[in-house]
């Protein structure tokens, strides 16, 4: 990249032509390997369910990906915190908050669908007005908003100060929207293993797909993660280049002059 | 000067301005009636609109308090005039605080006007024994609508495509008062039978609300603004 070697100063970060490294490459094969242990159990060595029939499958990706996009708005709420609160205002924090945002949107978008799928199998319907489904589409909602604020546009701080701000104003948001959600009506099936009272009910070998379905979804998570925190990164540092190419560019113009 | 000297003087700034401009009573609230005709035309039923009245009433609410918030950013943006409160060293807490509380007066005349079209256009009836529960619902609610309006307003204020992602912020936010604001007027209203008792629990929630993004818009709009 000319770009590059023109500027002494460049990071060295820069030099890199792709997000990636040994490290997340390891991962990237972990993840693979592990998505393909989900298929064997989730498909074929798991059995099939007394009510729900072969339907129980979708809940290996439905319930995973719903818990890993909740981890990743934590992170994005968390990163967000140490942005805005941290004594040096972390522009790397920032991107972290952007880029588990984006994962968990996906993994929401993931659930929703596999979730209608599963309710047009179960309940005969794609969509009931309950709490969690009504919850979680206004959460999906709310992240898109938060990705478009993170576009609107300013020096990097302005938008890390910005999202920073919504992505902590969601930790307020939810709690309430769920709260008023449940207020309003309630029909789905209570949570089986996130019951906090009750022992876990269920079947051994289909606990054990749905906890290969959370590793391989966590790994997923922290694959994509990685990558797209070095991608924003990397797209900061070209904005930056960008400006300063410019303001040579003119320089070398009045010199001609 | 005091703060709330400060909130005072930039909500009648404010307050001052639509009284000559004469936006929000020339516009804003002609939208607001238009679109109770139009749920008219799309439901198309008496008893049906009898039956949603107190729904399209907040939706109504809801579409125009975008229309305010954005005018009421729109006044400090234009001329910079949020940035020379800032430079003046204006508290951004005063400045969030008057914002929302002209807004919130905006409001108020707003809903009153919407819930009158819905008595003369829907057949609502409001009972002797509803009225207190109708006031502090529309208090409560007002509270919570402004304190979210003036929060993203400012968020959104100054740039470009603000008008395009308002909408998809503050709706998301302020599905609560939707819910609860809807079932307590139904309540209020006697709308379907609702006895007026049931609505109080709403008004908890639309309180709960307000009260949660008037201390989260006190502490979140300095960061924002401050550019």
């Amino acid at each position: 990249m000319t770009l590059i070697e023109q500027d002494p100063l460049a990071p060295r970060a820069s030099t890199s032509a792709t997000t990636g490294t040994r490290a997340t490459r390891l991962l990237g094969l972990a993840t693979i390997v592990s998505m393909a242990w989900l298929v064997a159990f989730g498909l074929g060595f798991s059995p099939a369910d007394r009510d729900q029939e072969e339907a129980v499958r979708i809940l290996y990706v439905h319930v995973p990906t719903i818990w890993i996009a909740y981890l990743a708005f934590v992170v994005t709420a968390l990163a967000s915190a140490v942005y805005l609160f941290g004594r040096n205002h972390s522009l790397g924090f920032d991107r972290l908050a952007g880029a588990s945002a984006e994962v968990g949107v996906v993994f929401v978008a993931v659930t929703l669908v596999v979730g209608s799928l599963w309710g047009r199998l179960t309940w005969g319907v794609f969509w009931r007005w309950d709490p969690r489904l009504t919850t979680t589409a206004l959460l999906f909602v709310s992240y898109i908003g938060y990705l478009a604020v993170r576009r609107l546009g300013g020096s990097h701080h302005q938008r890390a100060r910005r999202s920073s701000v919504i992505g902590l104003l969601a930790v307020l948001e939810i709690p309430l929207v769920h709260w008023s959600v449940r207020l309003w009506r309630s029909l789905h099936q209570e949570a089986t293993v996130l019951d906090p009272g009750g022992d876990v009910d269920m079947d051994g070998l289909m606990l054990f797909s749905l906890f290969v379905g959370v590793v391989s979804f966590t790994l997923l998570y922290v694959w994509l993660l990685m990558h797209r925190t070095r991608a924003m990164a990397m797209e900061d540092l070209l904005d930056d280049q960008g400006l300063d190419v410019a303001l040579q560019a003119r320089r070398a113009e009045a010199g001609g002059l | 000067m005091t703060r709330r000297r400060i909130v005072g003087l930039i909500a009648a700034k404010d307050l001052r301005i639509e009284r000559h401009s004469r936006v929000v009573a020339n516009q804003v609230l002609p939208f607001a009636a238009v679109t109770m005709v139009m749920f008219g035309f799309a439901l198309d039923s008496s008893d049906v609109l009898e039956r949603v009245a107190p729904g399209l009433v907040w939706l109504a609410t809801l579409f125009s308090l975008l229309v305010l918030v954005q005018r009421a950013f729109a006044i400090e943006t234009d001329d910079g005039a949020l940035d020379a409160l800032r430079v003046a060293g204006v508290d951004p807490i005063a400045i969030f605080w008057g914002k929302a509380l002209a807004l919130a007066v905006q409001l108020a005349v707003l809903e009153v006007v919407l819930l009158a079209a819905a008595l003369v256009l829907y057949g609502a009836e409001v009972h002797v024994g509803g009225v207190l529960l109708l006031v502090t619902t529309l208090v409560a609610a007002t509270c919570g609508l402004a304190a979210v309006g003036t929060l993203y307003g400012g968020l959104a204020a100054g740039f470009k495509g603000r008008e395009t992602l308002l909408p998809l912020l503050v709706f998301p936010v302020v599905a609560p008062v939707l819910i609860g604001a809807t079932r307590a007027v139904e309540s209020a209203l006697g709308t379907a039978g609702a006895a007026v008792s049931e609505g109080w629990p709403w008004v908890g929630l639309l309180a709960v609300f307000a009260v949660a993004f008037g201390v989260g818009g006190s502490l979140a709009f300095g960061p924002l603004v401050d550019e």
